[in-house]
C-alpha cells in the first residue's frame, strides 16, 4: 500500500495502534533478560525515539521490531497483525543502520533498485522511483557513484533514500548519524524529520544522544535496564521525569537526596541529608519517611529573592566557578553537602554575573522540584 | 620561469628533498638486502641456469666439433650415410672424447633423441683406438723415426714451447704444449689432432707428448694431410723425412674407416644416426620445447611424435584439468567453512580455525600416506562404503592410484589454502550487510547472492589463484596416491630430473609450465584484475 505522500499524524487512530509490543521479553543467553517486559504502542505516523545507555536493550527492541532477533517472549504487532514468525524480508520495514550499510559493489542507483527488483518491479517504474527517491533527499545527481565514492553525508542520505523507495509505512532508524559531525547531524536530523512527516510514515529511530531523540521526535521511550524507563512528549519528558533515572539521563539535572517530611496535597517538605528543608512535588514518593532524590533543573534555580514566593525554603550557596558559555551563563554552586550544584541563568543584559566565593541563597518554585524514587 | 625554491642552507630544495629521500630509500634497500642477496643466489641463479638448461646444447659441438664442421658438407636430405671424411673427423672426435671419457654422456644426450646412440657411442668407444693403425705400421716401416715422439714434437711444437720445456726444473706441471703456427697452415688436421693429443697426454695422463707415441688417429690425420697436400713444403731438419713419406703415401694401403666403423656397429649405415647427430649438432636448440608438446624435429622439419610416445600434451591437459577440478572442489568445500569461520562467535570460531590449521601443522607426507590407507581397495573408505551396502564387496571402488585419489587428497591437503584468504575476506563483510538486504525485502538466498556472495569474490580470486598455481605444480601427493592416471605433469618433471637425467627436457617442461601459470595470472589480471585479490584487510 503505497504512502508516499499519502496519510499524516491527524489520520492515525490512538485506539488502532500500528505498532504495538506486547509483553515482550528477550533473552540471549537464558539467564539474563536484556529487555524485561516490553509494552509499547504507538500510532502509525508517530515519529518514536527509542533513548537509552548502552546495553538499555533499545537496540535489541529494533532488531526484534525488523526481525533479526526474536522474542523470547510476548507479541509484536504491526498493523494488528502479529509478526513475532515472519521473517524480516516479508515485514516490509524500511531499515537505516548505523553504518549506512550501503552495498559497496553498487551504484547508488543500483542500491536504491534492489529492493525494488526483488519486488519485481517493472524497469520503468523502478527508474522512475528511484529517481523520486533521490530527489527526496536531492541526490539526483549521484545516481551512478560507488558508495565509496561519497562523503559521509551523502551516504547517510541514500541510505535513507533505499530504506524508503520501496514505499514502507514503518522506517527504523539505528543510531543513523551517529557517525557525522555535529553540523551534519543537526542537518540531517531536520531533514529526517521533515521527510517523515510529509510522507506520513511512522519511525522507530534508536539513538543515544539526548538532543537528538527530544528534537526529532513526537514521543521518546526513555530505555534502561531492559525497562522503559518513561514514554512521553520531548517536553513533558524533560520537565516531568517520572524517576530520578530519566531526570539524569535527560538534559542537565541537580540532584540533592534527603527524606520525605511532609506530605500535603500537590506539594511536600524534603529534609535533605545536610539539615536543610526544601519544597517539592511528590512524583514517585508516598508517604512520610521515605528516601528521594529531589531533581532540580539548572535554569529553574532562582537566587534573586524578589521572584520567590514569601514563604518559599531557600538554601544557603556559596558559588564555586562561573563559566561563561556565551548564550548562557553556568555558575556552579556548593549546596546542601555537594559541590556540583549547577545553575544557568540567560546571557541577558540585566543578568547579575556571580563571582566566586560569594554567599547566595537559592531557591525555587515548588512544582519546579520533584521528588523522585531514591 | 618560476624562481627556484632553496631550502634554509641555500641549495635547492628539489636536490636537499631528493637527498633526503635517497638516504631513506637506501635505508629501506639495506633493509632487504639480505633476503635479496639469499634469493638471488638460491632461488633466481639457479632457477635460470635451469631454464638456460632447456635450450642449451653445447655438449654436441663441444665433444665432436670435427665431426660437426664436416657434417656441414653433408647433402643431408640425401638418405645416405655421409662421406668418408665424416667418418674421419669421427674416428678423431671419438678417441679424445674417449680418453677424456666424454663420449658416454654425448652418447646420453643423444639418445634422447634417439633411442640405440648411447650404446652405439660406447661400443665404438672401446675400439676406436684401432683405427689407423694401419697407417702408423706403414709410416713406421717407411722410417723408424715416425714411432719416435721426438719427431712428432720437432714437428708440430712451437720453438717457444720447446725452450720453455727445457727450462722447465721438472717440478709441477709442464708447460702447456703450443702448436707451431707453421705445423697449423702446412698440416691442418694433424696439427688439430695432436693438438688434442698433447693435450689429453699432459692433462689426463699427467705426462708429457715428448714422451709418447701419438694415437693412431694422429697417422690417419697425416696421411690425410699429406694425400691432400703432396707438394706440401716443410723447413728445417725433418723437411726430408715429411717430403719422403709425401712421395710415399699415394702408395700406401689405406683403411676404409667407414667400413671400420660399420663393422663396430651396423648402426652407422643409419642415415637416421647421421640425421640425428646433425640435427642436434647446433649450441642451442629448441627440440627440448618440442619434444615437451609432443614434436619432434626430423628431416622434413617439426613433426608430431608417433602416436604411442606422445604423453606431454595429455599431462599438461591433464594437470590443468584435474587442477581446475581441485580448485572448484575447494571453492565448494571451504566456502561454507569460512563463513562458517567469519560468522560464528570467536571462541567457537577459534576452535574451527584451529581444524582448519591443524594440517598445516602435519607433514605433508603423513596426510599423503594416511590418504593411501584411507582410500586403498580394503581402506576404510571402501570398508565403510560396503558396511552401508552403497557398494558391493566384490565391486569397492577404485579410490586410488587413479584421478579420483589425486583429487580427493589434493583437495583435502589445499583446503586452508582457499580457505584462508575467503574467511579474511568474509571477516571484512559486516553482517548488517545481509540484514540491510533482508530488510530490503530480499530472501536469504538473494541477500547472498546478491549482497554477501559478490563481496566475497575476491576471496575467491585469491584461493583460486592460490589453490591452482599450488596444485598445478604439485608432486608428491600425485606421485604417492596418483598410480599412472592420477600423475601431474611435475611427476615426470621429476622423472627426468632424477631418472632419466634429461635435465634439458625437464627444464623446458618446467618453463612451460612456469609460462602457463604467467599467462593464466595475467588473464586473471585481465578479467578479474588482480586489484580484487584481497588476502584479507
Amino acid at each position: 500500500m503505497p504512502i508516499l505522500g499519502g496519510t499524516g499524524l491527524s489520520e492515525a487512530k490512538s485506539d488502532n495502534a500500528f505498532v504495538e509490543f506486547e509483553r515482550v521479553q528477550k533473552s540471549y543467553d537464558g539467564e539474563n533478560l536484556v529487555v524485561k517486559d516490553l509494552n509499547l504502542s504507538m500510532p502509525k505516523g508517530e515519529f518514536l525515539t527509542m533513548l537509552g545507555p548502552s546495553g538499555s536493550g533499545k537496540t535489541t527492541c529494533l532488531m526484534m521490531l525488523a526481525g533479526f532477533e526474536t522474542a523470547t517472549h510476548g507479541s509484536i504487532r504491526l498493523d494488528g497483525v502479529s509478526i513475532n514468525n515472519i521473517p524480516p524480508h516479508k515485514r516490509g520495514i524500511g531499515m537505516v543502520f548505523q553504518n549506512y550499510a550501503l552495498f559497496p559493489h553498487m551504484t547508488v542507483a543500483e542500491n536504491l533498485s534492489f529492493p525494488l527488483e526483488v519486488r519485481k518491479i517493472g524497469k520503468s517504474d523502478r527508474e522512475e522511483k528511484v529517481m523520486r527517491a533521490l530527489g527526496m533527499v536531492q541526490m539526483q545527481d549521484f545516481a551512478g557513484r560507488r558508495p565509496a565514492q561519497l562523503s559521509g553525508g551523502q551516504q547517510q542520505r541514500i541510505a535513507l533514500a533505499r530504506a524508503l523507495v520501496f514505499e514502507p509505512e514503518l522506517v527504523l532508524m539505528d543510531e543513523p548519524l551517529g557517525a557525522l559531525d555535529k553540523q551534519l547531524r543537526e542537518t540531517l536530523q531536520f531533514e529526517i524529520t521533515n521527510l517523515a512527516h510529509e510522507l506520513g510514515i511512522t519511525v522507530v529511530y534508536v539513538t543515544h544522544d539526548q538532543t537528538e531523540a527530544l528534537t526529532m521526535s513526537d514521543r521518546v521511550a526513555v530505555f534502561d535496564d531492559g525497562r522503559i524507563q518513561q514514554l512521553a512528549p520531548p517536553d513533558e519528558l524533560y520537565e516531568a521525569p517520572q524517576n530520578s533515572f530519566v531526570a539524569q539521563f535527560i538534559g542537565e539535572n541537580n540532584t540533592l537526596e534527603g527524606v520525605v517530611q511532609e506530605i500535603k496535597g500537590n506539594t511536600c517538605i524534603v529534609k535533605l541529608d545536610s539539615g536543610d528543608v526544601i519544597d517539592a512535588i511528590p512524583v514517585n514518593v508516598s508517604k512520610v519517611g521515605e528516601r528521594t532524590k529531589v531533581s532540580i533543573r539548572p535554569e529553574r534555580v532562582e537566587f534573586d529573592k524578589s521572584r520567590l514566593s514569601p514563604d518559599a525554603h531557600t538554601l544557603k550557596a556559596e558559588v564555586l566557578e562561573f563559566i561563561y558559555m556565551g548564550d548562557i551563563f553556568r555558575t556552579r554552586l556548593r549546596v546542601a553537602g555537594t559541590d556540583e550544584f549547577i545553575i544557568k541563568t540567560r546571557n541577558a543584559p540585566d543578568q547579575v554575573r556571580l563571582t566566586p566565593g560569594s554567599q547566595i541563597e537559592i531557591g525555587w518554585l515548588a512544582e519546579d522540584c520533584r521528588a523522585l524514587d531514591a | 620561469m618560476a624562481e627556484q625554491v632553496l631550502a634554509a642552507d641555500g641549495t635547492p630544495l628539489k636536490a636537499s628533498l631528493n637527498r633526503a629521500l635517497r638516504r631513506q630509500k637506501m635505508r629501506a634497500l639495506l633493509l632487504i638486502a639480505p633476503l635479496l642477496l639469499f634469493i638471488m643466489l638460491t632461488f633466481i641463479i639457479p632457477i635460470g641456469q635451469m631454464l638456460f638448461r632447456s635450450v642449451e646444447n653445447q655438449i654436441v659441438g663441444d665433444t665432436i666439433p670435427r665431426t660437426v664442421e664436416a657434417l656441414d658438407s653433408w647433402d643431408h636430405d640425401a638418405d645416405a650415410v655421409p662421406p668418408a671424411p665424416v667418418f674421419d673427423a669421427l674416428a678423431q672426435d671419438l678417441m679424445v672424447a674417449v680418453e677424456l671419457k666424454e663420449h658416454t654422456r654425448l652418447g646420453s644426450r643423444l639418445n634422447y633423441e634417439m633411442s640405440g646412440i648411447s650404446s652405439l657411442f660406447r661400443k665404438s668407444g672401446r675400439k676406436v683406438d684401432d683405427i689407423g693403425e694401419v697407417y702408423t705400421d706403414q709410416f713406421v716401416a717407411l722410417d723408424p723415426a715416425w714411432e719416435e715422439p721426438a719427431t712428432w714434437v720437432g714437428l708440430l711444437a712451437d720453438p717457444k714451447w720447446i725452450a720453455a720445456r727445457e727450462a722447465w726444473d721438472g717440478t709441477g706441471d709442464e708447460p702447456a704444449f703450443i702448436m707451431s703456427r707453421a705445423a697449423k697452415t702446412v698440416l691442418p688436421q694433424t696439427a688439430s689432432i695432436y693438438a688434442d693429443f698433447a693435450r689429453v697426454i699432459q692433462t689426463e695422463d699427467n705426462d708429457s707428448p715428448a714422451e709418447e707415441e701419438p694415437w693412431h688417429v694422429v697417422y690417419l690425420a697425416l696421411y690425410n694431410d699429406l694425400t691432400a697436400n703432396p707438394s706440401l713444403e716443410v723447413t728445417g731438419p725433418l723437411s726430408g723425412l715429411v717430403s719422403s713419406a709425401a712421395t710415399a703415401v699415394p702408395s700406401f694401403e689405406t683403411e676404409d674407416v667407414v667400413a671400420t666403423f660399420e663393422g663396430f656397429d651396423d648402426d652407422w649405415k643409419n642415415p637416421e644416426v647421421w640425421e640425428t647427430i646433425y640435427t642436434y649438432s647446433p649450441a642451442y636448440t629448441n627440440g627440448y620445447f618440442l619434444n615437451s608438446v609432443d614434436l619432434q624435429k626430423t628431416n622434413e622439419g617439426v613433426a608430431w611424435q608417433p602416436e604411442n610416445e606422445q604423453i606431454y600434451l595429455t599431462l599438461f591437459w591433464r594437470t590443468m584439468l584435474m587442477s581446475m577440478t581441485i580448485t572448484i572442489s575447494c571453492i565448494l568445500l571451504g566456502y561454507p567453512v569460512a563463513w562458517m569461520l567469519a560468522n560464528l562467535p570467536a571462541r567457537k570460531a577459534n576452535m574451527l580455525m584451529i581444524l582448519v590449521l591443524l594440517p598445516f601443522w602435519t607433514s605433508l607426507l603423513v596426510r599423503t600416506s594416511a590418504w593411501k590407507v584411507l582410500l586403498q581397495n580394503q581402506g576404510v573408505i571402501n570398508d565403510l562404503l560396503v558396511w552401508i551396502g552403497f557398494v558391493a564387496d566384490d565391486n569397492r571402488l577404485a579410490l586410488i592410484n587413479n584421478a579420483t585419489g589425486t583429487i580427493i587428497a589434493m583437495t583435502h591437503i589445499l583446503l586452508p589454502f582457499m580457505i584462508l584468504p575467503l574467511y579474511s575476506v568474509m571477516q571484512t563483510i559486516p553482517v548488517t550487510y545481509l540484514r540491510a538486504a533482508k530488510s530490503l525485502g530480499a530472501t536469504n538466498w538473494t541477500a547472498f547472492w546478491r549482497v554477501y556472495f559478490p563481496q566475497s569474490v575476491p576471496g575467491i580470486g585469491a584461493g583460486s589463484i592460490l589453490v591452482f598455481i599450488l596444485s598445478i605444480g604439485y608432486y608428491i601427493t600425485p606421485e604417492i596416491v596418483g598410480g599412472t592416471k592420477g600423475v601431474f605433469i611435475s611427476n615426470r618433471i621429476a622423472y627426468h630430473i632424477s631418472s632419466s637425467l634429461n635435465w634439458g627436457l625437464a627444464a623446458a617442461l618446467g618453463a612451460i609450465l612456469l609460462a602457463i601459470v604467467l599467462a593464466l595470472y595475467w588473464a586473471y589480471d585481465r578479467i578479474v584484475g588482480i586489484d580484487n585479490v584481497k588476502l584479507g584487510g
